[in-house]
């Protein structure tokens, strides 16, 4: 059977075979680099696409039905749309830094992809401490968001960039607490690593209660670092108009669109990883009648079915739920979310020492 | 109270007021300087607490503007109006808007519209009408603008 | 003029909201001055949309300034009309046939209603919610249907003229009506789930823009404005015109004078109206829709008022007769103009993301407040 991991073995084989190792190595990257890039683009599209499918869905609504079978290829012409259009730079803006601030939002979510397995044996970069990578790289996302608003020169744009930047910072804490509990559990930073401890049951489940309140938690404060709503303060439109991205427009507002979606898809992924196992398949402690009926289905089936299923809760809260006020969502994490992820981490501390998961 | 118990009382705060029957609600004519002193016992008297400034408004009779003040009582229930007859030329009259609040916006455009002044309004400066409006007030009835007025 | 760009010398920052703006709802320019998130001051300006009706007016005859004053408060179209044909009623001192009065109650609370509904839709979307907007859109649609049949406008209907109506109910009126208020009962219900009861949206609206009693009055606030601080002020109960001294209705009351007190005051409002349409659909009496009135009307000298509850609060309407065709002077003493003017005293000391709670809940209409 065909798997992604068998794939990338037989690139590496052929390409090892007829090149020295070192140009191998260089060739490989270029690939995975052309292949980061068509996956962005890819999702993009398609997040686009299920964003507007599924917010129509919710609102009584057919939603994109013109381009394409059933409106399919609505956001690629929007893509084109954006294109084509003029990016223009407003005249008092701070111009190196308003130009380079959308290319850094992409190149963070571009990092991002590095430690996620997206199969089995399928792994960009195999990295032991993945889960610290991924923290690290991920705030380094409000300094392209802080970098928009200040260059905009826009009073919007810069309210958007400080309340974006008081809510990354917090609700970072709150994230990297809840991440913690698994690593706590696993025993480990690599991905990897904490993928296997699941082969016997997902953490969500063996971890039972404190690892159910660190993953609403993480859902929570991811929610809440990629700015979507209820916390889409940054970008509060009945508020700022567009928040951070008020004076962007053709593709580079396009880019900041895309790296938001793309950063959804991340951060998704990780606690598809993290609290369901990534590409591990559904299984049952030592069920192994079950759990080789679940190993039919392919592990990329697996991960992309979780990380969509997430992304999907994701958007109904947005389309939900009405937006916090600046007060109220600081009051949310540092009064409640913060002190009870603090708690929780105690909990699992002790519930790992003492065994008691399954 | 009704119209006449209102006529009455009214008297006796201010002789020097007239009255115009025949419409629903009780008309007064005061003079503008004394305008402010009887808005105030009108607001304040417990028997008429004339809370509610529900129309505020100036009417161009081309030899004299009059402002025209609908006054109510959310308490008591009764209805006046207030009249005042301003000179055409320089139209002036105490705000009121410190007795009612929502005359401070009334009385701007009342300003913008027809140029009557507010002495002592804390806020007098066009509302309506773009910034930096010069010329005859629009609502005048010898305003004329060949451009964007349709007659009929 | 006020520099509108930069900083004060205290070092707040000023900051244009609108005249386009997502929340402003229409073409509202708000000079706010924030420190940091907090709202020292609002000063609205006025006048994009101004398109000078009462001046208009002056040129119109009684029959044709009916037809401007529809695009007032556009909301409240059919309220608008009634305002201005009591007036000149009023000043004709003509009894208009019973029949046209129920239909004309009717078709204000229709009109409340949709109203109400389009209010609800916007406010929750300027608190972020998108879904309720579709929501409510789809009832408003009914009644938009409804008034098409009838008057043949979904939004201006201009269709109560002096002396009664410009024409008979459609035949579907009663049965549309019927089944409207069928489908009304059953979605109301959607509303509370999905934001009346949402646990962020009590903490956007309760104890947000604070409006006591004696301020609301004093700013000559009405409407649901007034009545969400616990001040009686509903004409339909004070001053009834039509059939509404007849009918069983409560003036819905808040004692809160919050923004959830004003949204729970509209949300019972709706369901008032829908308890007088459903005691007046099936008693539409038999007769003429107009009263008989000459072909050019001519209102004696004086001075007409007529008052009447919209949607938004107390529409005025004031003419000033010299005895011609044509009303010597009109004012138009409207709901949201006195309601704004309360804003900047609701809004100080609040954050940003209050203000478009406030004014979502002040329900303006621009070309209401600009007329």
């Amino acid at each position: 059977m065909w798997s992604f991991s068998k794939i990338a073995d037989l690139v590496h084989q052929s390409l090892n075979h007829t090149f020295s190792p070192t140009l191998a190595t260089i060739i490989e990257m270029v690939i995975v680099g052309v292949c980061v890039i068509g996956l962005f683009a890819v999702l993009g599209l398609v997040l686009v696409i299920m964003e507007r499918k599924v917010s129509a869905w919710i609102q009584i609504r057919l939603g994109p039905n013109r381009v394409g079978p059933k409106g399919m290829f609505q956001s690629l012409a929007d893509t084109v749309k954006l294109l084509v259009k003029e990016g223009m730079t407003p005249s008092g803006a701070d111009k190196f830094l308003f130009n380079l601030a959308p290319y850094i939002a992409l190149i963070v979510a571009m990092l991002l992809m590095a430690p996620l397995a997206f199969a089995k044996d399928f792994q960009m970069w195999d990295l032991n401490i993945g889960v610290l990578y991924v923290s690290a790289i991920s705030s380094v996302s409000v300094i392209s968001i802080l970098m928009a608003g200040w260059s905009s020169n826009n009073k919007y744009s810069l309210m958007g960039a400080m309340r974006s930047g008081a809510q990354i910072v917090s609700y970072e804490l709150s994230a990297g607490f809840s991440v913690l509990s698994v690593v706590v559990l696993a025993g480990s930073l690599n991905l990897n690593t904490i993928i296997q401890s699941q082969a016997d049951g997902w953490w969500i489940f063996k971890g039972h209660i404190p690892v159910m309140i660190s993953f609403v938690i993480f859902i929570i404060a991811v929610t809440a670092e990629t700015n979507r709503a209820p916390f889409d303060l940054a970008e509060a439109e009945s508020e700022l108009t567009a928040g951070f991205h008020t004076e962007y427009s053709g593709m580079k507002f396009a880019l900041f669109f895309l790296a938001e979606y793309v950063n959804v898809f991340i951060v998704c992924a990780i606690g598809a990883t993290l609290f369901l196992g990534g590409w591990m398949p559904f299984h049952i402690g030592h069920w192994d009648g079950f759990n080789h009926v679940m190993d039919y289905i392919p592990s990329s089936i697996w991960f992309f079915g979780k990380t969509f299923f997430l992304i999907f809760l994701i958007m109904w809260f947005r389309w939900t739920f009405p937006r916090l006020r600046i007060d109220q969502l600081l009051n949310l994490e540092w009064k409640y979310l913060l002190p009870i992820s603090l708690f929780n981490i105690l909990l699992v501390t002790a519930m790992a020492i003492l065994g008691w998961y399954f | 109270m009704n119209n006449e118990e209102l006529k009455t009382t009214i008297t006796a705060l201010l002789p020097s007021d007239t009255f115009e029957e025949g419409g629903e609600w009780l008309n007064i004519n005061v003079e503008p300087k004394d305008w402010l002193p009887l808005a105030q016992q009108l607001r304040n008297d417990a028997s008429l607490f004339f809370d509610y400034l529900f129309c505020l408004t100036c009417i161009d009779w081309k030899t004299h503007l009059t402002m025209v003040y609908h006054l109510s009582s959310t308490r008591c229930r009764h209805n006046i109006v207030v009249k005042s007859k301003l000179d055409r030329s320089n139209p002036e009259i105490e705000t009121v808007s410190k007795i009612w609040k929502t005359a401070e916006f009334h009385e701007r455009e009342v300003y913008e519209m027809f140029g009557v002044k507010f002495l002592n309004h804390p806020d007098l400066r066009l509302l309506i009408l773009p910034d930096g409006w010069e010329g005859k007030k629009p609502m005048l009835k010898d305003f004329e603008d060949a451009v964007n007025m349709i007659r009929l | 003029m006020v520099e509108e760009i930069g900083t004060t010398e205290e070092g707040d920052l000023i900051i244009n909201v609108g005249p386009q703006h997502p929340a402003t709802h229409g073409v509202l320019h708000l000079v706010i001055t924030l420190n940091g998130e907090t709202i020292k001051k609002v000063e609205p300006h006025l006048g994009y949309i101004h398109r000078s009706i009462e001046k208009m007016c002056e040129s119109l005859t009684y029959r044709q300034f009916i037809y401007v004053t529809s695009r007032m408060d556009y909301l409240s179209a059919h309220i608008n009309n009634h305002a201005c044909a009591l007036c000149v009623e009023k000043g004709l001192d003509v009894e208009i046939p019973r029949r046209a009065q129920v239909i004309r109650v009717l078709m204000d609370e229709l009109t409340r209603i949709a109203s109400h509904e389009l209010w609800w839709g916007a406010m929750a979307m300027d608190l972020g919610a998108f879904t309720p907007f579709f929501h409510a859109f789809r009832e408003r649609e009914t009644i938009n249907d409804i008034m098409e049949e009838t008057c043949g406008a979904r939004l201006t209907m201009n269709y109560m003229v002096p002396g009664g109506l410009m024409a008979d109910l459609h035949p579907n009126f009663q049965k549309r009506v019927k089944e409207f208020i069928t489908l009304y009962k059953l979605k109301i219900n959607e509303y509370a789930e999905l934001v009346t009861g949402n646990i962020i949206f009590q903490n956007r609206m309760k104890g947000v823009g604070y409006l006591s009693a004696e301020d609301a009055i004093s700013y000559g606030c009405s409407g649901p404005t007034a009545r969400g601080s616990g001040v009686s002020c509903d004409i339909r109960k004070l001053y009834p015109y039509e059939v509404y001294d007849k009918l069983e209705f409560d003036e819905v009351l808040e004692t809160e004078g919050d923004s959830f007190a004003r949204y729970m005051v509209r949300i019972g409002e709706m369901n008032q109206s829908i308890k007088i349409i459903e005691q007046l659909i099936d008693n539409i009496p038999d007769g003429d829709f107009q009263a008989k009135t000459k072909v050019v009307l001519k209102l004696p000298k004086g001075e007409f008022y007529s008052r009447v509850e919209t949607a938004r609060g107390e529409l005025g309407v004031y003419i000033v007769s010299e005895g011609g065709t044509t009303p010597y002077r009109i004012k138009f003493r409207s709901p949201g103009f006195s309601n704004l003017s309360a804003l900047d005293h609701m809004a100080r000391g609040s954050k940003l993301g209050d203000l478009v709670a406030m004014m979502g809940t002040l329900d303006l209409v621009i070309p209401d407040i600009d007329r």
